[in-house]
Order: structure tokens, then C-alpha cells, then sequence
């Protein structure tokens, strides 16, 4: 009966609201096509970006500056750069959408760069990392980070701690190798050399001859790099059971190693790890406790948010943030000179869009892998400000 | 040489572990040229019963792995019964097609009810970490790894060889209708091997959760190492999948240690290599596919 | 109609030559019917020209598949071969899209000439497992190549200039639509000749049973040979078009999904149809448009249910059903003649 009563308010409100915004329909509407990897290996991203996305939504209300949002998502399949731009295509000209959104993979931005341009449309980046991506189209804003962004703090980190023997190992392809570019770039810029780097191929699991290369080199620290994932779990099995940690050899790791959403996959071996990221779910701040609750409420307990949610929340806060700027206006040159510039604070904290580059500023934080209150999480100890990305 | 020792014996432990898998797609392959490219599902179904049974219903890893072996050869009869009968008698390409398709069900599926993420295991604590035998360190957990396998092939050899249900399996593989006019009822003992086969292969992907991964790509990302496994071994031979295994995880390990730069190119160019040069595999007996 | 009705002095097997080279009318309507769509969807077209590259691709397959017999799970490396080499091409300063196109199909026709030694050797088993190799091993190529292709993400810098230095692809995929459609159009020409000569007819009975063939001195060798290259220039073709109406290529033009998704496309088009290839790409590109607008998550499982159901109740195709349905009217209408 309680249920019965339920469905029934909850239809009259369905139906008083219908019925309220009925006057509406003139009201001008401000259409977003976001494009997500929904289905293939890169299904948690976009799973990951759109829970942030619609949580902004949801928190925030679908109007901005008398303009009612609407969103259009669309499965980019993964790694399909001519899948994304023809949806992208089809959207400018069929949808008519005025900003594109989403992107979890770099081909895929990549691909419907000159489309943004063309068209002269705001295109929001809510993950894909690569530095690249913004110089594409002068209409491309990031909010979520760069490779090279997030690995050379980490070569400070290891000068600092006086690690002078490091040895890398990343996934071999394209983010893999930014990211070891960038980790050796600022690392030997402090006069030190790696004693070795090794690139795996990014579906291997099986990290044994690898680690037992790594123990060969007796190093004090390992710089790593590889998707999350398979890769992730199977090499901190190997790191932990092959003896490396009691060799003293220390881990360090980018955020993708120790993603939020991973870290019960990874098990309690990852206690201790230090990686440099953007964002924790453990990140102290009022306004993260309320997105992570909110979060929890929304999707439940089995998917935590991570950085690529906070991408998406992000990406959607910017969005907001420059309608508010420009009045409604969903012009393409006007949100991207809103866009330039922009300050708010974010659920990691504070953050800026670089008026020159379109891309992210923001706080990099060293994180410490423990568990608290029964669960895994990466505690935040140290961080360096206003990180700009140093592969431009 | 202490090096290269403890590589071989990683790389026998993971050569047992792909001989685990891929020995049943072997035998259903030289039993009935069934061409089932869909055979990596089985193992990826039984990592995800392990995963649940010791998550879900709070039951052990060494309780989870029987039931593990029983429920996937079951589900695979059914699927036999339903699905990959009507094939027999087609071509290669029709079978191709048909178990490719059941892959993208399957990966559908496990994304379905388990998410796309990766499966945390938590494996017993007496099988992590590592023993120092004479120098060597070797995981335990790959000597478990070993000593299961060497237990299973044995059963496996023995079973073959010494029993009448094997001489009914070799004889079907070596003349199947001399074997069918003989009086054995070829499909009954085809049955009976693809359920065992399947539920050995459900068996190795539960080991194979910690060394191999687990999500719902794994039935694609392995399928060139059970193939080449099979058709380097030559189709239904035990002996033969179980050398070309280990051949290739010795093979793959070294090559990752002694020359990590080419990558992902040894595994592949080895295949084509190895077909051309033994069409009808390593150890094969004289039966082409 | 029977045998001997017919006119004394063509023999019969001539009659059948002539009846297969014919244009039916629904052909006409076929091509016309794509032309009508410049028209009828102008804001779908760039979804169009990648239905026909995929038909394309998919005729290119049917080639060595339907009408050789040929397994094959690695058809994309030719694909990807052209569409990189179109690619690239860009960047040395050859912008010309249909000088791009011609390069990329011999880039792809050289190197399926070679590879047709390794392939054509073994039988089924050992096809599938050489070409499955031979795909991974060059998307490996290409993942490792990084200055050259930019790996996984992608080719950078490369721009395709004006179609003959005249039509720019604008946004609308206009002059990319009509682009295709001739391209396609031309290639379909040829195969279509070759298909319905006895050339095609002798690589059917090679399929069908190869002692036989050679029995009646069908030189095998050389056929298989000579269409596996064929197919291989047509694949490379397809993928220098879509790079060309992409503007940009990237690591998946090499991935084995595509060849699997391939063999699907054929499939549920109509293998040894001719036309089962364009049909299936535009049957397989629409439900995944629609199925995934819906239901992103689980696109695959009904993929893979439609894959399953088609091989084992409509090997045919969409091609096959409709071949059965004139059959039967035809059938109808015959009998009510007399």
C-alpha cells in the first residue's frame, strides 16, 4: 500500500510538473552532445564521466540563465575515431547541438577537433589526456588533466626524498610514453639518470621476468605508468609478492594506478603506495564530503567516484559557469572567451582554465594509499599548486 | 643462471596455467574439427564463479574450486546441446561465426552482471608470498599453480591411456568413423570430453584469476595464446598441448625478461612462424584443420 | 521455360553467362536509390559514406570469403594499410584524395600479394589463425611506430586537401558522400564484371571442391593468388576512404573487432551475393546507430545474439531471404499464368 502510495505521488508530481512546464516550452534550450566510450574495454570511463555529469544535473538543476540544458549522450564504442566524428557530425548538424562534451580517449577528441572548429562550437574534454588535444581547435577547453601534468611533479617528489637510483616502467603506447618522457624530463633536469626504463605491451598481466629485470637493477624507487586495469593489479601482485617492497624498492605511480574505483581490485597490497593525482575521493574538503555523498546516493556503494567522474562534474560546472558569463548565449567564440580564465572550486579542490592554452591549472597532490574506516582510499599529504601542463 | 632458474620455473607455472585452458579446446578440436573460438568463455565464466562464490557466499578458495569445475562443465553441456550441435556438420566458417557471436553474448553478460571493471581475488594466505628454495625465490602460488597442474595431467594421461572410456576418446580422434563402426557412440564420448574439457578450462581461468586478470574482454584477449597453444601442440593430443604450453610460457617470460623491447611482436610472429613451418603442429599427429 | 525452347544455337552455359551479366532492375534501383539518399538525408550523410566504405570493405571480404572460401579474421590489416598509408601520404605532401586512394590500394594489393603465400598454404585452421596473426601483428606495428602512425593516438598533422583540387569535405560530408559513392560505385563495376565472368564461376567451384577444380584444369593456385590481392587492393581502399572523409586515422583501423565485425557484416548481408556486402553494412551500422541509442551498454550482446541466430537459421543472409521471397513470387506468378 506504502508503494502504491508512492507511485501515486510520484505520478502526480510527474504530471504537476508536465503540466508546469508546459508555459515553458518557448524558453530557449541549450543543447549538449556528449560523447562517451559506453560500451567496449573503455566502458567504466564513460560510465565513470557521465555519473559526474548527470550528478551536476541533478545538483544543480537543469537551467542556467533562463536557458533549460539538455544533453544528448552517444556511445563512441572506444577507440573509433571515425564512430565519434560522425556522431559528433551528426549532432552539429541534426541535433544542433551547441557545445560538444564527453571524450574519454584521445583519437577520439582528436577526431572531432576540426569539427569544433568548423562549426565554431565549444568543445569540452572531460578525460582524454593526452597534452596535445587542446592546441587542435581553439574552441577545445580540459577539465581534467594531462599525463605530463601528473608524472613530473612525481620526479621532484623522488629528488626530494632522495631517491637517486629510479627505474621506470609504463604501459607501450602513447600515454605510456608521455608519461615517461615527462617523469626521465624532469628527473634528470636535477642531474640524476634512470637506471633503467622498460616499456610493456599494454595488454601484458604477467610482470614477473619484468620485476625480476627491476630487482637486477637494485633501484630505490620504481616510476610506473599503465592503464587501470588488468595491468595495474597484476603488477602490484608481483610487486608485493616478488619481494621488491622488501627490497626497499618504492613504489611511485601516477592517479592511474591508484584510481578511486580501482583500489578494492587492487586489495590491501596497495597500502602504502604513493601516487601523484588530481583528485581522491579521500580529498578533504566540505564541498568533495557533499559530492561523494551525493555520488554514493545516486549510483551506490559498488562504484565509487574517481577522477574521470569528477572530470564530467567538472567539465559540466564549466559549461554552467560560462552560459552564466555570457547570458545564456551558447555561441561558440562567446563561451570560449568565458571559458578563458574561469576560477572555481572543484570537488579536488581548486582550479583554473589557462587563459592561453584552454587547459586545466590546477593542484597536484601526493597521495598515500591507506585504509580507513574499512576502506581504501588514497590520503592526500603533500601538494604542489597551480600545476600548468608542462607538455606544451 | 639463478636468474634464468627462477624464470623457467615462471615460466613452466604459467605455461601450466594456458595448458589448463587450452587443453579442452584441443581435444573438442581433433575430436570433432569443431573450430569453438568461444573456448576462453569457459574460462572466464569459472574466474567469475570463483570470484563469487568466495565473495558472495563467504566460501573458500580451495572449497570454490570443485564447484567451480562441476558448474562450468554443466553449463557447457547445455550450451553443447543447444548450440554448438547443429554445427558439427558445417563448415569452419559457420562454427567461426557462430562462437564468435557467443563471445560478444558472453562479454555482454559478465559486463551485464559483474561490471566491466576489473575482479579483486583474495587468495588464501599460505599461497601468497615466496619460498627461497637453494637460492631461487619461487611464488608459492605458482607452485600451487604447478602442482595442480602436473596433478590434472597426470589424471588426464592416465585417464586416456588407461582406461576405456580414453581408448574410446584416442580412437575417435585417430578414425572417427572406423571408431563410430566399431560401435562407439562418438557423439556420447565427444559430449563427455567437451564437458570435462569446458570444466577444465573454467578450472584454469579460477587459478588463472591472479596471474592472468579477469574482466569481460578475457575471453578475446587470450584467444591467440589457446589457438596457437592448440595448433602448435596439434589438435587432440594431451602430451602435445601440454609441451606447447610450457614451451610458450617459457618462451614468453624469457622473451619479456632478456628482450623487453619487442613487446607483444614474439607471441605473433612465433605463431606464424611456427604454422608455416609445422602445419600440422609441433607434435601433431598427421590431421589437418 | 526448358532446355529445349531455347534458341538452337546458343548453347545453354552461354544463356546463363548472359543472364548473370544482365542489370536487373532492382540493381538499377540500388545504386539509384543511393544516389536518392544525397538527397533524402542531408543532414546522415557522413553516417552514409561510412555504410558504403564499410559495404565496400565488406565486397571486398566476400571476394575471397564468399566466393574463394577463403577464412579469414584478419581482412582489417589490409584495411588499416590503406587507411594509414592514405594517412601518411597527407603529410609528405600528396593531399590529392583520389592519388591517395590509388596508392593506398597498391600499398595493400602489394603487401596481400605477398601474405597470399603464407595464407593460401594451410587450410581452414591454420587461414584463420595466419591472418588472425598477421592483423595483430600489424596493429602492433602501428602501436609501435609512434613517430610514424602517433600509436593509439592517432596520426597527427595529416589534412586531405580538395577532391581534385576542387571540392573541400565540408561539414556536411557532402562532396565526401558523393566521393564514395563513385569510388564505390566503380570498384563494384569491376568486381561485378569479374564476378559474373567464368572467372568468378571457377572461383566457386574452387570453393565448392577443389579436386574438382583442378580436375577440370582450373589453375588454383594462381586464382587464389590473384583474388586474395584483389580483395586486399579493395580493402585498402575502403580504408584510405574512410581516412580521407575522417580526416583522421587512428590504431583501430587494425583492430581485430573490425575484421570480426566484418565477417558479421558479410554475413548478415549475404556472402556470394554481390550486393549482400552493402546491404549487411547498412542492416549492421543502423541497428548498432539505433541499438546503441538506446542501449549502449549491451549493444554487444544483441550483436552477438544476431550473430548467432543468423548462422544458424538465416545462413543466407538478408541477400538469401531475399532471393527465397522472388523465388516464391515468381513461383506465384507462374502459376497463375496458365
Amino acid at each position: 500500500m506504502n508503494k502504491f502510495l508512492q507511485r501515486l505521488s510520484a505520478a502526480t508530481a510527474v504530471l504537476a510538473m508536465a503540466l508546469a512546464v508546459h508555459p515553458a516550452v518557448a524558453e530557449e534550450v541549450v543543447k549538449i552532445g556528449v560523447i562517451l566510450p559506453l560500451t567496449g574495454p573503455f566502458a567504466d570511463y564513460g560510465e565513470e564521466i557521465g555519473n559526474g555529469l548527470k550528478l551536476y544535473m541533478k545538483q544543480n538543476g537543469d537551467t542556467v540563465a533562463g536557458k533549460k540544458i539538455s544533453v544528448v549522450i552517444r556511445d563512441s564504442t572506444g577507440i573509433a575515431p571515425e564512430v565519434a566524428k560522425r556522431l559528433a557530425q551528426e549532432m552539429l548538424v541534426q541535433d544542433k547541438v551547441d557545445i560538444l562534451a564527453g571524450f574519454g580517449l584521445t583519437p577520439n577528441a582528436l577526431a572531432v577537433a576540426p569539427l569544433a572548429t568548423q562549426a565554431k562550437k565549444l568543445m569540452v574534454i572531460m578525460n582524454a589526456a593526452t597534452s596535445v588535444i587542446t592546441t587542435k581547435s581553439p574552441y577545445i577547453v580540459r577539465l581534467s588533466h594531462t599525463l605530463p601534468q601528473i608524472s613530473a611533479p612525481m620526479a621532484n617528489y623522488a629528488v626530494k626524498h632522495g631517491f637517486k637510483k629510479v627505474y621506470t616502467l609504463v604501459a607501450d603506447y602513447g600515454p605510456g610514453i608521455d608519461s615517461e618522457l615527462a617523469f626521465k624530463k624532469a628527473f634528470e633536469a636535477s642531474g640524476n639518470q634512470l637506471v633503467g626504463s622498460v616499456r610493456v605491451p599494454v595488454s601484458n598481466v604477467d610482470f614477473a621476468p619484468y620485476i625480476q629485470r627491476i630487482k637486477d637493477a637494485a633501484p630505490q624507487a620504481i616510476f610506473l605508468f599503465l592503464p587501470p586495469g588488468n595491468a595495474t593489479v597484476a603488477f602490484l601482485k608481483a610487486y608485493k609478492e616478488r619481494g621488491l617492497e622488501k627490497a626497499g624498492i618504492t613504489l611511485l605511480a601516477t592517479v592511474d594506478f591508484a584510481d578511486d574505483n580501482m583500489m578494492d581490485a587492487l586489495g590491501s597490497s596497495v597500502i602504502g603506495v604513493v601516487t601523484t593525482g588530481h583528485y581522491s575521493e579521500a580529498h578533504d574538503s566540505p564541498m568533495n564530503k557533499a559530492y561523494v555523498k551525493a555520488y554514493a546516493e545516486a549510483y551506490g556503494t559498488k562504484i565509487r567516484p574517481n577522477f574521470m567522474s569528477v572530470g564530467g562534474y567538472d567539465g559540466m560546472a564549466t559549461i554552467y559557469a560560462a552560459l552564466k558569463k555570457t547570458n545564456g548565449d551558447a555561441d561558440g567564440d562567446k563561451l570560449i572567451a568565458a571559458v578563458k580564465g574561469l576560477q572555481f572550486e572543484s570537488p579536488r579542490g581548486p582550479v583554473m582554465i589557462d587563459p592561453e592554452t584552454r587547459d586545466i591549472i590546477q593542484t597536484v597532490y601526493f597521495r598515500r594509499a591507506e585504509e580507513k574506516n574499512g576502506k581504501l582510499v588514497n590520503i592526500e599529504f603533500d601538494q604542489v599548486k597551480n600545476v600548468k601542463d608542462p607538455g606544451k | 643462471m639463478l636468474n634464468f632458474l627462477g624464470l623457467l620455473f615462471d615460466g613452466l607455472a604459467y605455461g601450466t596455467l594456458l595448458f589448463l585452458i587450452s587443453v579442452g579446446l584441443s581435444v573438442t578440436l581433433g575430436l570433432m574439427g569443431f573450430v569453438n573460438l568461444a573456448h576462453g568463455v569457459f574460462a572466464m565464466l569459472g574466474g567469475y564463479l570463483l570470484v563469487t562464490l568466495m565473495g558472495h557466499f563467504g566460501i573458500g578458495f580451495m572449497g570454490s574450486l570443485p564447484i567451480v569445475f562441476i558448474v562450468v562443465a554443466l553449463a557447457s553441456l547445455v550450451l553443447e546441446r543447444t548450440l554448438y550441435r547443429p554445427f558439427y556438420k558445417k563448415t569452419h566458417l559457420d562454427q567461426v561465426l557462430l562462437t564468435v557471436g557467443i563471445i560478444f553474448v558472453a562479454i555482454a553478460g559478465a559486463t551485464f552482471f559483474w561490471g566491466p571493471g576489473q575482479q579483486p581475488i583474495a587468495i588464501p594466505v599460505w599461497l601468497k608470498g615466496q619460498l627461497t628454495l637453494a637460492g631461487i625465490d619461487l611464488s608459492r602460488y605458482r607452485l600451487f599453480l604447478m602442482a595442480v597442474g602436473a596433478a590434472i595431467t597426470l589424471l588426464l594421461v592416465f585417464g586416456l591411456e588407461r582406461t576405456r572410456f580414453g581408448a574410446r576418446v584416442r580412437a575417435s580422434v585417430e578414425r572417427q568413423r572406423t571408431a563410430e563402426s566399431m560401435g562407439i557412440h562418438v557423439e556420447r564420448v565427444f559430449q563427455i570430453t567437451f564437458a570435462l574439457g569446458s570444466g577444465l578450462a573454467g578450472l584454469g581461468g579460477a587459478l588463472g584469476v591472479d596471474v592472468l586478470g579477469l574482466d569481460p574482454y578475457f575471453p578475446l584477449k587470450y584467444l591467440v595464446y589457446f589457438l596457437l597453444i592448440v595448433v602448435v601442440g596439434g589438435p587432440g593430443s594431451v602430451t602435445g598441448t601440454l609441451s606447447a604450453a610450457l614451451l610458450l610460457g617459457v618462451a614468453d617470460t624469457a622473451g619479456k625478461y632478456y628482450i623487453p623491447e619487442t613487446g607483444a611482436f614474439v607471441i605473433y610472429v612465433a605463431m606464424i612462424v611456427l604454422l608455416l613451418l609445422f602445419p600440422q603442429g609441433l607434435f601433431g599427429r598427421r590431421k589437418e584443420i | 521455360m526448358n532446355a529445349d525452347q531455347q534458341p538452337a544455337l546458343t548453347p545453354p552455359y552461354l544463356s546463363t553467362l548472359a543472364a548473370r551479366e544482365r542489370w536487373g532492375r532492382a540493381e538499377i534501383a540500388f545504386w539509384i536509390g543511393l544516389v536518392a539518399v544525397y538527397f533524402l538525408f542531408p543532414n546522415h550523410l557522413m553516417f552514409a559514406s561510412q555504410i558504403l566504405i564499410t559495404g565496400l570493405f565488406a565486397v571486398s571480404l566476400d571476394l575471397i570469403l564468399g566466393y574463394a572460401g577463403i577464412v579469414t579474421l584478419g581482412h582489417a590489416a589490409f584495411f588499416g594499410l590503406g587507411a594509414y598509408t592514405a594517412g601518411l601520404l597527407t603529410k609528405v605532401g600528396v593531399t590529392e584524395p583520389a592519388m591517395g586512394l590509388v596508392v593506398a590500394g597498391l600499398v595493400a594489393g602489394i603487401f596481400g600479394y605477398l601474405s597470399s603465400y603464407l595464407v593460401l598454404r594451410g587450410r581452414d585452421l591454420s587461414r584463420l589463425m595466419i591472418t588472425l596473426g598477421i592483423g595483430l601483428l600489424l596493429y602492433e606495428v602501428a602501436n609501435r611506430a609512434t613517430d610514424i602512425t602517433g600509436g593509439v593516438d592517432g596520426l597527427q598533422g595529416m589534412a586531405v586537401g580538395k577532391l581534385l583540387g576542387l571540392f573541400d569535405f565540408g561539414l556536411y560530408g557532402k562532396t565526401a558522400y558523393l566521393y564514395v559513392l563513385v569510388v564505390s560505385f566503380l570498384l563494384f563495376l569491376m568486381v561485378r564484371s569479374l564476378m559474373t565472368a567464368p572467372y568468378g564461376l571457377s572461383l566457386r567451384s574452387i570453393r565448392e571442391n577443389q579436386q574438382r577444380a583442378v580436375a577440370i584444369g582450373i589453375p588454383i593456385r594462381a586464382r587464389l593468388t590473384n583474388i586474395y590481392t584483389l580483395s586486399a587492393v579493395i580493402a585498402g581502399i575502403s580504408g584510405a576512404l574512410l581516412t580521407q572523409t575522417t580526416q583522421f586515422v587512428a590504431i583501430d583501423v587494425f583492430a581485430f573487432q573490425r575484421s570480426a565485425d566484418l565477417l558479421m557484416v558479410l554475413l548478415i548481408g549475404g556472402t556470394a551475393t554481390l550486393y549482400g556486402g552493402f546491404v549487411g553494412a547498412a542492416v549492421f551500422l543502423i541497428a548498432q546507430n539505433w541499438l546503441s541509442s538506446i542501449n549502449a551498454e549491451y549493444w554487444l550482446f544483441w550483436l552477438g545474439l544476431l550473430l548467432i541466430i543468423t548462422t544458424r537459421y538465416l545462413r543466407g543472409g538478408v541477400m538469401g531471404g531475399l532471393k527465397t521471397l522472388h523465388r516464391l513470387s515468381a513461383r506465384a506468378k507462374e502459376g497463375e499464368k496458365p
